[in-house]
């Protein structure tokens, strides 16, 4: 389970609106995730099978069927290390840079 | 699928024990579950409660399955949302299965309600946990200090 699996999966429009369609609709079977797309039940399988691979995607036997639910845990571990921990440096050199000028102008 | 459910995954580098005694050791839970506190005796049939720092109860329920290190259940039920807790009971699955040099651990939460806020409500935080978890388990620091 790296990184690199979970935004190569990302890559790609056809899995996003996979993934948003799930999140839409939790627990969907192959079927019922092909209706209204315009891609073939092969493509959304393989599609399903790539997402699945990279943790983005968990599955659960629910007698005959496979049901497919959005797993959010490595988006969360990705938004934790690549965005947020950005967002709160730039906050704190922002501060830090408040703090410089303040501290100029009190002197 | 009739009800609502969700089933989260992470595969964290532990063994199947470590794992266990995270998920049932309270003063550890704290660390990665945003200072919750997790009451119980850790046996079939046991009252559980969560409740928040400052000593309100946040959910209630009992422990529905405890076979360490393999799987652990909770009988569940929000108790400081009325729009949730007239919800009922859900049920709430841990299991844990060595994968290679990791341990894959699967969390599902259903409830016999369609479109049920408590999930809803609920999958917010499970993925902020588990990160939180995996990431106390393999590098010693929670990746998200608040909520």
């Amino acid at each position: 389970m790296n990184d690199d699996a979970v935004f190569k999966a990302l890559a790609d429009a056809s899995r996003r609106q996979l993934l948003d369609r799930l999140y839409e609709q939790n627990g969907q079977t192959l079927n019922a995730l092909c209706e209204d797309l315009a891609m073939t039940r092969q493509a959304v399988a393989k599609h399903l099978a790539i997402l699945e691979e990279a943790n983005l995607v968990s599955t659960e036997k629910q007698g005959r069927e496979k049901l497919h639910f959005i797993n959010s845990v490595p988006i969360n571990g990705i938004a934790e290390r690549w965005i947020n921990k950005f967002e709160r440096r730039q906050l704190s050199a922002l501060s830090a840079l408040k703090r410089a000028l303040e501290g100029e102008g009190g002197s | 699928m009739t009800g609502s459910k969700f089933v989260y995954v992470t595969f964290i580098r532990t063994s199947p024990e470590k794992l266990w005694s995270a998920l049932t050791t309270p003063e550890f839970i704290k660390q990665y579950w945003f200072d919750m506190t997790h009451e119980t005796e850790w046996k079939v049939g046991s009252p559980w409660k969560m409740l928040f720092p400052d000593g309100r109860v946040a959910d209630v329920g009992e422990i529905a399955e405890f076979d360490p290190p393999k799987r652990l259940a909770f009988k569940w039920r929000n108790e400081w949302r009325p729009d949730l807790k007239v919800e009922g009971w859900s049920h709430c699955v841990m299991e844990l299965e060595p994968a290679d040099d990791a341990v894959k651990l699967t969390v599902s939460h259903t409830i016999e309600v369609e479109n049920s806020k408590f999930i809803e409500a609920v999958s917010g935080g499970w993925p902020k946990i588990l990160s939180n978890l995996k990431s106390l388990l393999e590098t010693g620091e929670v990746a998200i200090a608040n909520k």
